[in-house]
């Protein structure tokens, strides 16, 4: 276990209005339906582009809701290291995401808060967008370590408040 | 059908608040999926990836906890099985009580508890929290509701919530 693997960004690092780096990625079929086959969605828009057009009226098939979930998690996580903690999610398709499509996530730090728990917390707006287009807005909550000592996995009960 | 003051079915205004359809999973929690969902989105979490890191911070496997509902997913097909199993069925009863054959999920929010590990065996049920008026939309004509959908392991740990926000609706006549 190298100390690379380890490392996670602390709560004291965080300033809010920060900008999280933003993340690129080029939508192919094989995104779509490897997202949707692992999230165990069968259900054709996902990977049957005849249903797709003629069924649901949209061009092509596209990206599923848990694989989205999946995507801002990856983001966010990527941005915290492995210490950060999700506590709560939400998000809105505004409209989807194709294959061909160059998916851009971006990020900013709304809120930096300590609860009565002692737990940190960073509140972080999120977004899926293509061609300057929000496709997917997100609220995101995530748990920060306070220190290098601190650990909010060690966290249950009346001592995690998402 | 009853219809309330409200314009609320009584049939639909039963269920507010009442626990439904409750489920297990129906198999234990495994890594296979784990690395699937991680390869889709090149999720490297070393917590997915190197046991020696999992073991340092979550004491052990954990998996992705945007993976929650997927564990509740029905499989695509199971022996003997007639006709299909529905991921969030409290939402198409509400369609058919409605009579209302079109809905889209407007809204998602997921509350995260324990982290779920493999191994784990989840249960879950669905709670109608509210529905609204008649509205319209440039969709259609139709009420908006919301399902929660609360999760617990076999310890009785509360595992996280997800929680719906739906539209049924009618499409306006051409």
């Amino acid at each position: 276990m190298s100390a690379a693997a380890t490392a996670s960004l602390t709560l004291e690092r965080v300033t809010e209005g920060e900008e999280l780096p933003q993340l690129t990625h080029h939508v192919t079929a094989t995104t779509v339906v490897l997202g949707a086959l692992a999230s165990r969605d069968w259900r054709p828009m996902h990977h049957d582009r005849d249903f797709a057009i003629n069924r649901n009226g949209v061009k092509d098939i596209f990206i599923n809701t848990p694989n989205n979930a999946a995507w801002f998690e990856r983001y966010v996580t990527d941005w915290t290291g492995p210490r950060g903690r999700l506590g709560r999610m939400k998000f809105r398709m505004l409209e989807p995401v194709f294959p061909g499509d160059d998916m851009v996530i971006s990020g900013r730090v709304t809120r930096v808060a300590v609860d009565d728990a002692g737990c940190g917390w960073v509140d972080l707006e999120l977004a899926v967008s293509v061609d300057a287009r929000v496709k997917t807005s997100c609220r995101a909550r995530v748990a920060l370590p306070r220190d290098a000592s601190d650990n909010p996995w060690d966290r249950k009960n009346e001592r995690w408040k998402p | 059908m009853v219809e309330t003051d409200a314009g609320i079915p009584a049939a639909v205004q039963a269920l507010i608040g009442v626990p439904q359809h409750a489920e297990e999973t129906s198999f234990a929690i495994e890594m296979g999926y784990v690395y699937n969902t991680c390869a889709a989105v090149q999720n490297g979490n070393p917590l997915f990836w190197d046991e020696a890191v999992a073991r340092d911070i979550t004491h052990g496997w954990i998996t992705p906890p945007t993976m929650m509902s997927v564990w509740f997913r029905p499989h695509y097909w199971v022996p003997g099985a007639s006709g299909e199993k529905l991921a969030l069925q409290l939402h198409f009863d509400l369609k058919q009580l409605f009579g209302m054959p079109e809905a889209i999920i407007a809204g998602h929010e997921t509350v995260f508890g324990e982290p779920v590990r493999p191994g784990d065996r989840l249960r879950a049920h669905q709670v109608l929290r509210s529905v609204s008026e008649v509205k319209t939309t440039r969709v259609g004509t139709g009420r908006f509701w919301v399902i929660d959908l609360e999760c617990f392991n076999q310890r009785e740990e509360f595992v996280g919530r997800e929680s719906y926000d739906c539209f049924g609706y009618r499409r306006e006549s051409p």
